[in-house]
């Protein structure tokens, strides 16, 4: 059962990644997007990482989707079509990507990974647990670190989006 | 893990996945289509992290913690990459990487 249901998946993933980097509508490859990353949620919910599932679902497909959404509508009129880069670029990116991907699928294949069988399940108290140790092996640091980033992430956007308006202001008081 | 599939084939489908977004990331000609290639690249290296925690190391939980920490540094990229995006619209009315060519402010 488990095992189509990862086809499925893997199907899905594949097609739709495709599909959103052809795509010549701009609006429609972004939800093509969106279906790659409930997929790969659903690879997340089969190996029993509920949590990581959990946020993929509400950062990425609620909340990154939404984002490049609003983005896509500000930008673009909805029926506009996208420039496509010429043939020739895209074959030899093409044939490039095939050879990195054949030379990414030997190394793979020919290392033999020492595979633990397992049906741990991981709760989500762990992963907090383990989040804010700050005994060796804790990642308190790195946590604190990304708070920190996601704040100047938001200033930064804030500042930036404001535009105009400040960068005169600026001009002025130089 | 999942049973009956083995590593081998999860990490062939991210590595195609990673392979699709690189493809997108050369032959877009547009910002935001670059940041979805980049979405794919980045997703694509978050279910490696996690898949070899599953298979390779089930007890450590190093691999949970450091996809967490990427996406929430792609949450900030995205949030920051689509605020430069609105403001060069803003200012010259386009889009396409060929012509911006002002990177002043």
């Amino acid at each position: 059962m488990e095992k189509i249901i990862f086809y499925c998946l893997a199907a899905v993933i594949i097609a739709f990644g495709i599909a959103s980097v052809t795509s010549r509508k701009m609006l429609r490859s972004v939800i093509y997007l969106s279906f790659v990353l409930i997929s790969i949620a659903g690879i997340f919910f089969l190996i029993d990482y509920n949590f990581l599932a959990a946020i993929q679902l509400t950062v990425y497909a609620g909340g990154i989707v939404v984002l490049i959404i609003f983005s896509v509508l500000l930008v673009h009129h909805i029926e506009m079509e996208l420039e496509m880069a010429k043939a020739s670029k895209k074959i030899v990116t093409a044939i490039a990507c095939l050879i990195g991907l054949g030379v990414f699928l030997t190394a793979i294949y020919s290392y033999d990974f020492n595979v633990v069988n397992n049906s741990i399940t991981t709760t989500t108290a762990e992963i907090g647990a383990g989040l804010l140790s700050y005994t060796a092996g804790g990642f308190i640091l790195p946590f604190e670190v990304i708070s920190v980033l996601l704040l100047a992430a938001m200033i930064g956007a804030i500042v930036i989006a404001k535009g105009k308006k400040l960068t005169e202001n600026n001009n002025q008081s130089q | 893990m999942i049973p009956g599939i083995s590593i081998y084939e999860i990490l062939t489908v991210t590595s195609i996945l990673f392979f699709i977004g690189v493809y997108g990331f050369i032959t877009r000609t547009n910002l935001i289509s670059i940041l979805i290639s980049v979405e794919l690249i980045l997703n694509a290296s978050v279910v490696n992290f996690v898949i070899i925690n599953k298979y390779l190391f089930p007890e450590a939980l190093q691999g949970v913690y450091f996809s967490i920490f990427i996406i929430a540094v792609a949450a900030a990229e995205t949030a920051l990459a689509v605020s430069i995006i609105i403001n060069l619209y803003r200012q010259i009315s386009s889009v396409e990487v060929k012509e911006i060519e002002t990177m002043k402010y």
